[in-house]
């Protein structure tokens, strides 16, 4: 995968649509970051932090009932494993510590299921930053316990009661915030979405999931497998383990929730500083996305896998709750791991297109732990 | 009504010695055009009416509020742009909206359909100059001024290119931050306007965060005059357009006292 332009684009996609004062700040982090990920001291300080700190490597594990089941092999990319229970980890470690080398003492950050949340309060604690964390409201109810966590490690939570008081007016209150506070700031944004430099920095750090994940296929498989799968929401668990393959042959797919298919049946638009694909009204107004999975909950799509849809490199269709529900207990039946409910959008669909994938082999890249959907999946369960 | 020129009318009456003053009131919210009348009866040099987005990311309580309000009693900037098309009030009338209103309509489009409905010029908050080339090519073929904000934070190098880019005049963003009513004027809003005023003839407002008359005038000893938005707003979803006009009414006596 390479750079965006020098306008922060992947072809038609991505950008930097944002007020003056957030322009010239988002310059400032190009910079620093640019600078930084070209210094082998900045590198080795993350490489250091996420081995010793997050658990990297994270595990390949083959599933070989499930596997057996479905009538393919089925090999999870273990970020489950990490330390905080996701993907997010790797990311924030990478911003925090690219804010502190800035000399801001501040994070804010936006979450959905609270993991981004946990993850950059936790990565805050490690390094001594302030944390305020922005969460809709409707997800604050959802997800209790992360809010416990995120209090826990000594970040601010507070509940957004604007708009839909979901993720994406948890983003708009994380920008209100950044505006009035740039110069002590950063806004440390979860997904690879926003204005540049964010979707291009933020795959930069989820980078090794992809790297870490071809090396270790090429190990167990002789190659790469035949068919890539990740969940979509702003799509930052996906970018990473695309960017391991995308420059091989494995079919790549990002599975998007029915109701928040931003790729699938979303329109170009503009908002949160980037152009990508977007669910909108016929006046252009951003609709609600609507999903069991609240880190899915989002009605755009990081620029780049727009992009990725445009050129056909990779494939966005979309799973119903229903199907997701179903895979969320055939995992956790067969075995033994309990996987988040917005990695179980990235099974159902394998679950649903087995017949097609016979003898396929499919890397799916497990991106947190289900411990946080354990309460909500109660209710479900017992309707 | 008639379209009339923005910049053309501001700088003719900056000449007359005159400070300028631009509310905003939300479109779409109740009898908002009764409250634009008022607005420019009781000596606003322009009205600013915003086109209500779902994701008003630069603005504050008040403005959210208006907004979502606007929003739930079925306001679209379809309709917002026919009511304005009705209104005959003498001075310029400028849109503000987010960008994606623009984009989902289509530039040219959206451009033809401001200039129909007599509007004359466009802020668009989260449009800044990089972004800004296919909007601002397709809004001057229309006639539509294209004002750019500048902010505190701007490096030098910047501002003459966004003054060079802006139509109508140059918005001084005030304070780092949304929309919204302050205390007191930020010391940033005056520094910047006094920056703005070396480097470009057009005319300079400042607005966010100039929320009442003293800090109107203090704004205006700088810069060539305000532009008020949550002050307004809020006393308009208080009082209608009868407080609207008051309000508007003792801002310009106070900037009638200042001389420049």
């Amino acid at each position: 995968m390479s750079e965006p332009s020098a306008e922060g684009r992947f072809g038609e996609f991505g950008g930097r649509f944002i007020p003056e004062t957030l322009f010239t700040a988002c310059q400032q982090l190009e910079a620093s970051f640019r600078e930084a990920w070209a210094d082998p001291i900045f590198r080795t300080d993350l490489d250091d932090i996420l081995r010793e700190y997050a658990g990297r490597p994270s595990i390949l594990t083959e599933c070989r009932q499930l596997g057996a089941k479905l009538g393919l092999r089925l090999i999870l990319k273990r970020e489950d494993l990490n330390h905080t229970g996701s993907h997010k980890i790797n990311n924030v470690l990478g911003q925090a510590l690219l804010a502190k080398r800035m000399g801001k003492t501040r994070l804010v950050a936006e979450t959905g299921a609270g993991q981004h949340g946990v993850a950059s309060a936790t990565a805050a604690a490690l390094m001594g930053l302030e944390c305020k964390v922005y969460m809709g409201a409707v997800d604050v109810e959802r997800q209790a316990l992360n809010v416990f966590r995120m209090r826990l490690l000594g970040a601010e939570v507070e509940a957004v009661e604007s708009g839909s008081r979901t993720l994406k007016d948890a983003v708009n209150e994380a920008m209100r915030d950044w505006v009035a506070t740039v110069e002590n700031t950063h806004y440390c944004l979860g997904s690879v979405m926003g204005p540049h430099p964010y979707p291009w920095m933020v795959r930069e750090f989820h980078r090794v999931i992809g790297n870490e994940a071809r090396e270790q296929c090429r190990a167990l498989l002789g190659g790469d497998p035949d068919v890539v799968v990740a969940c979509v929401g702003g799509g930052s668990n996906a970018i990473g383990i695309f960017s391991g393959f995308v420059d091989g042959s494995a079919r790549l797919i990002g599975v998007e929730p029915a109701g928040g298919a931003a790729v699938g049946r979303g329109q170009p638009g503009v908002v949160h500083g980037m152009r990508s694909y977007l669910l909108q009204d016929e006046h252009g107004q951003v609709e609600e996305a609507h999903s069991v999975s609240a880190g899915l909950d989002y009605p755009g799509v990081g620029p780049e896998h727009s992009y990725l849809a445009s050129i056909g490199r990779a494939e966005y269709p979309s799973v119903t709750d229903a199907e997701v529900i179903d895979a969320f207990q055939l995992m956790a039946r067969t075995e033994g791991i309990i996987p988040a409910l917005e990695c179980a959008h990235a099974l159902a669909w394998i679950v649903r297109e087995s017949p097609a994938l016979n003898g396929c082999t499919v890397l799916m890249n497990l991106s947190g732990r289900g411990d946080k959907d354990v309460g909500q999946m109660m209710g479900i369960l017992s309707q | 009504m008639t379209h009339l020129d923005l910049e053309g009318s501001l700088r003719a009456a900056r000449g007359a010695g005159r400070k300028l003053l631009v509310p905003y009131l939300t479109g779409g919210l109740g009898d908002w055009t009764r409250a634009v009348e008022a607005a420019a009866a009781a000596g606003a040099d322009a009205v600013e009416i915003g086109i209500p987005f779902s994701d008003p990311a630069m603005d504050g309580p008040v403005i959210q509020e208006s907004s979502q309000r606007a929003l739930d009693a079925g306001a679209t900037p379809v309709s917002i742009l026919d009511e304005a098309s009705r209104l005959d009030v003498g001075v310029p009338l400028v849109v503000m909206c987010y960008f994606n209103t623009i984009h989902h309509a289509g530039l040219e489009r959206f451009a033809a359909s401001l200039v129909r409905s007599g509007v004359s010029g466009a802020i668009v908050p989260d449009l800044p100059l990089e972004e800004s080339g296919p909007w601002a090519a397709a809004a001057d073929a229309a006639g539509v001024a294209t004002v750019m904000l500048a902010s505190p934070i701007t490096p030098d190098e910047r501002l003459p290119r966004i003054c060079d880019r802006a139509r109508g005049f140059v918005y001084s963003v005030g304070v780092l931050g949304v929309t919204g009513e302050r205390a007191s004027l930020a010391a940033t809003a005056t520094v910047l306007a006094q920056r703005l005023k070396g480097v470009t003839d057009r005319p300079v407002l400042i607005g966010v965060g100039v929320s009442n008359a003293e800090q109107a005038v203090e704004a205006s000893r700088v810069a060539d005059g305000v532009v008020m938005g949550a002050s307004v707003v809020r006393r308009f979803m208080e009082g209608g357009p009868a407080l609207v006009g008051e309000f508007v009414a003792d801002v310009r006596a106070a900037l009638d006292s200042v001389t420049s």
